[in-house]
């Protein structure tokens, strides 16, 4: 464990390295800042619910630019050599790179809790529904972040990459959210669309904390990491 | 040390290692030698556990390549071909990162990579970002990231491309000293390279093993090869066959055919059994027949004849084959 703590670390603060965290955490932050103005005006609720259902959207295309780079760099490279040839095992190196990108997402979050403040200062909000959305974000981010990490394993091009964790994200979250909205369906159809990331999302931030959902996204979360190790167990029989 | 038994690599139809066996000493720096595509790193991307062999297998401080991988690759030290890395990290940072991967403490890894970066002459530029240095620097980088975990066995995989002469004069010095504490297994394309520190070469062609021994062992086979060169001038027949019955020649050509060369004069390559000098008695042969003698010495089969013929065979081999 040691040694995949050792490859979050450097993945995590490889980031800071590059313009890239910069820019992706400025533009996260905007956009959330416009969300939060909305729940921010008189006359609405003290809450934070329509910003941390945004939040979910900016995720579908933040988490994939974030996690691109994460394997397929290493191919492009050819560090997964160095990498590989150290006592390391594939799962190690998978956990390790998946918690490097998932702290940087929480330090992205980290500012959007000043909002909280702002509202307490002006209110006196309702704080369940807001931790329960925070959690679920963190759970959403980590999902993402395991797909993006898992498509970032398919290929050496980070292009490649980023596109299919959009897409992937997309069929999970905006496909089925325009689906419910344009189209009467039957109800076998309704249960399918109940299970996209945002209908589950929004249990989160409307408070509610159900196992169900919990459980939804951590096994997700798994299926997807467990992928990505036989994915680079597979590579290497080439 | 290291231990190889009929280790094979097939991508597809394409037998990239065919069947390689060899066995590396304790201690022993042992020079891996072939032009490029030969195979020779894809047989140290098997030792290293990056690639599973096909069939065969190996064994690296008494770790089974397969079923102990983890083992055998806390015990070597690995530089790979173009040595990649993280480029925006600096070097003391990647260095610590490398230990810990190893599961080195923080008081192992000051101590080593106190002493690595000296050894590689890294002292002035542990706080450099990697991806800013000279490829000669990066490989020191690469080199001190092998060394750092002391490990029982090195592999090194073309570790002087890209240095320029002071530093591969200093890097040769370097395995030198090394050798003995570590086992050493180093893949080149180049002889002099092997000559100027390896205690064994074993060449490979086509992903076989072609040769292998001692540098001296490999000279004395070459040398049986040797042949002796007399130009003097004669009617050629007549020379072709004076100069076989001389005692201890086994064969005689004429490298001008039966033309005469310039003014008359013919050139003969002899042949002698078993390393026999036998230019004493051909010289006082040539004398007595009444010819006039210009020259004679004796040509040495060489290694590097050798090597040349070899690099060139690969070169006509199977085009486009990846190394």
């Amino acid at each position: 464990m040691n040694r995949a703590m050792a490859i979050a670390r450097r993945e995590f603060s490889s980031y800071f390295y590059s313009p890239i965290a910069y820019v992706v955490i400025i533009t996260f932050l905007i956009a959330s800042g416009f969300a939060f103005y909305r729940d921010f005006e008189p006359g609405q609720a003290a809450a934070m619910r329509s910003t941390l259902d945004w939040m979910v959207w900016f995720l579908v295309i933040i988490v994939p630019v974030l996690s691109m780079g994460l394997l397929a760099q290493e191919w492009a490279s050819g560090t997964i050599e160095t990498l590989m040839t150290a006592p390391v095992s594939d799962s190690e190196v998978v956990i390790g790179k998946f918690f490097g990108n998932l702290g940087l997402l929480v330090v992205m979050l980290l500012p959007t809790l000043l909002y909280v403040v702002l509202l307490t200062l002006y209110s006196r909000p309702d704080f369940g529904p807001i931790f329960s959305g925070y959690l679920g974000i963190f759970l959403v981010g980590a999902l993402f972040v395991a797909v993006g990490l898992f498509c970032s394993s398919l290929t050496r091009n980070q292009i490649v990459a980023v596109v299919l964790a959009i897409l992937l994200l997309c069929l999970a979250t905006v496909i089925p959210y325009l689906i419910a909205q344009y189209a009467s369906l039957r109800p076998v159809f309704r249960t399918v669309i109940d299970q996209a990331v945002y209908r589950r999302y929004s249990d989160f931030s409307r408070g509610v904390l159900s196992t169900g959902n919990i459980v939804f996204f951590v096994l997700t979360t798994a299926v997807f990491l467990f992928l990505t190790v036989k994915v680079l167990e597979s590579r290497r029989w080439k | 040390m290291i231990s190889v038994s009929r280790l094979t690599k097939a991508y597809g139809n394409v037998v990239a290692v065919d069947e390689v066996s060899f066995e590396v000493g304790k201690g022993q720096i042992v020079g891996f030698l072939g032009p490029n595509g030969a195979g020779k790193s894809t047989t140290l991307r098997m030792l290293t556990c990056y690639v599973p062999p096909t069939s065969g297998g190996a064994t690296i401080n008494n770790f089974d390549i397969f079923h102990q991988s983890e083992q055998v690759r806390q015990s070597l030290g690995y530089l790979p071909e173009n040595t990649p890395f993280y480029g925006e990290m600096r070097v003391e940072e990647y260095l610590h990162f490398r230990g810990r991967l190893r599961g080195m403490d923080r008081t192992q890894r000051n101590e080593r990579i106190e002493y690595v970066v000296k050894k590689c002459w890294l002292a002035d530029f542990r706080k450099r970002v990697i991806g800013h240095l000279s490829k000669g620097m990066r490989q020191r980088v690469g080199l001190a990231d092998a060394l750092l975990h002391n490990p029982a066995v090195l592999i090194l995989d073309e570790p002087t491309v890209g240095l320029d002469p002071t530093q591969v004069i200093e890097h040769r010095n370097l395995l030198k000293e090394l050798a003995g504490q570590h086992t050493i297994l180093l893949s080149t394309h180049i002889l002099r390279e092997v000559e100027a520190t390896c205690d064994r070469a074993i060449f490979i062609r086509q992903g076989r093993i072609v040769a292998q021994g001692t540098l001296e062992e490999l000279r004395t086979s070459r040398r049986l090869q040797s042949r002796v060169l007399v130009e003097c001038r004669g009617p050629s027949e007549q020379v072709k066959n004076t100069l076989s019955r001389v005692a201890g020649v086994s064969k005689v050509e004429l490298l001008n055919g039966e033309h005469r060369g310039s003014e008359g004069y013919v050139t003969a390559a002899i042949r002698s059994q078993e390393s026999r000098d036998v230019r004493e008695e051909v010289a006082r042969t040539v004398i007595q027949s009444g010819w006039p003698l210009r020259e004679i010495r004796l040509e040495k089969g060489s290694l590097e004849e050798f090597f040349v013929e070899l690099m060139a065979t690969q070169a006509m081999g199977r085009p486009g084959e990846e190394a």
